[in-house]
């Protein structure tokens, strides 16, 4: 019951909100909506029971990637200039491809998804396990994504750097 | 009142978290399509990957309960966007820098 209700309002939040996040006219709005997106999205991994996931999207994307857009959006904006409005000819494209894809999918989830699936009681994510399972190199273990990861940051590191340097 | 007492009873089922995530995805896909900034559109990506993030781990929850696949999945999902909004900022800033707009359509060159 308590599940229902807190999902039906994170839900709530995140179809208006992100709606709003790409038809809004101001790109600061955008990215506050998307933190309300994101922020929501934190939540229903909550309600999951991933607290692991819960904290890094908070850490992560509300946190970071935010900063990163806010910071972005505050150089690339001169204050005065007017906002160009797009073509409604785009528009109406754009959202008709969006809806047809929508009807699409949403045929396909109604018509061959299992309606009965309930949630089977899972026993708490420990640290440990997380821990094991992310540098283990069994099966199902990830010490290899893991390592790939690290040396992503770091080229990205050096790439952002050398592409935003002033010459 | 019966029928909404009835309606939320029980846990929630998984079409309701597809649906959702259905919805958050294509407007995704409407931002990428409609608008011009560089910026907008990657808040529309991020708007894409998070729904995907959504599925892997609803799936993983539902489906393979005590599996841990779609969880590391999502983990290494949110690194990876993590990584390429900031190499794509340092892009943006720099069009910035050269071009003084971010619109795609003056986008015809990286060098002034």
């Amino acid at each position: 019951m308590a599940e229902q209700i807190i999902f039906y309002i994170l839900a709530a939040i995140i179809a208006v909100f992100s709606i709003l996040a790409v038809t809004s006219k101001r790109i600061i709005r955008s990215a506050t909506y998307l933190l309300f997106v994101l922020l929501a999205t934190a939540g229903l991994y909550l309600l999951l029971g991933y607290n692991y996931l819960f904290a890094v999207q908070v850490a992560v994307y509300a946190g970071g990637v935010m900063v990163l857009f806010i910071f972005a959006i505050l150089l690339t904006n001169r204050p005065g200039a007017d906002v160009k409005s797009e073509l409604a000819v785009r528009r109406v494209v754009a959202g008709i491809t969006a809806l047809a894809g929508v009807a699409f999918c949403a045929h396909i989830i109604y018509y061959n998804v299992n309606k009965v699936m309930v949630t089977v009681a899972q026993s708490e994510l420990t640290p440990q396990q997380i821990g094991h399972t992310m540098l283990g190199t069994d099966k199902y273990q990830y010490l290899m994504p893991f390592e790939a990861i690290s040396i992503l940051l770091l080229a990205c590191i050096i790439g952002a750097i050398m592409i935003a340097r002033k010459r | 009142m019966e029928l909404i007492t009835n309606f939320l009873s029980g846990s929630v089922q998984i079409e309701a978290y597809l649906g959702l995530s259905l919805i958050m995805f294509f407007a995704g896909i409407y931002g990428f399509l409609s608008r011009k900034s560089l910026l907008m559109i990657l808040i529309s990506i991020e708007l894409m990957l998070n729904a995907a993030d959504i599925n892997f781990v609803v799936f993983n929850r539902y489906l393979y309960p005590g599996h841990l696949e779609g969880f590391y999945f999502t983990l290494f999902t949110i690194a990876i966007a993590a990584c390429e909004t900031a190499v794509a900022i340092a892009i943006i800033i720099n069009i910035y820098r050269n071009l003084n707009s971010v619109e795609v359509g003056n986008l015809d060159e990286m060098k002034e």
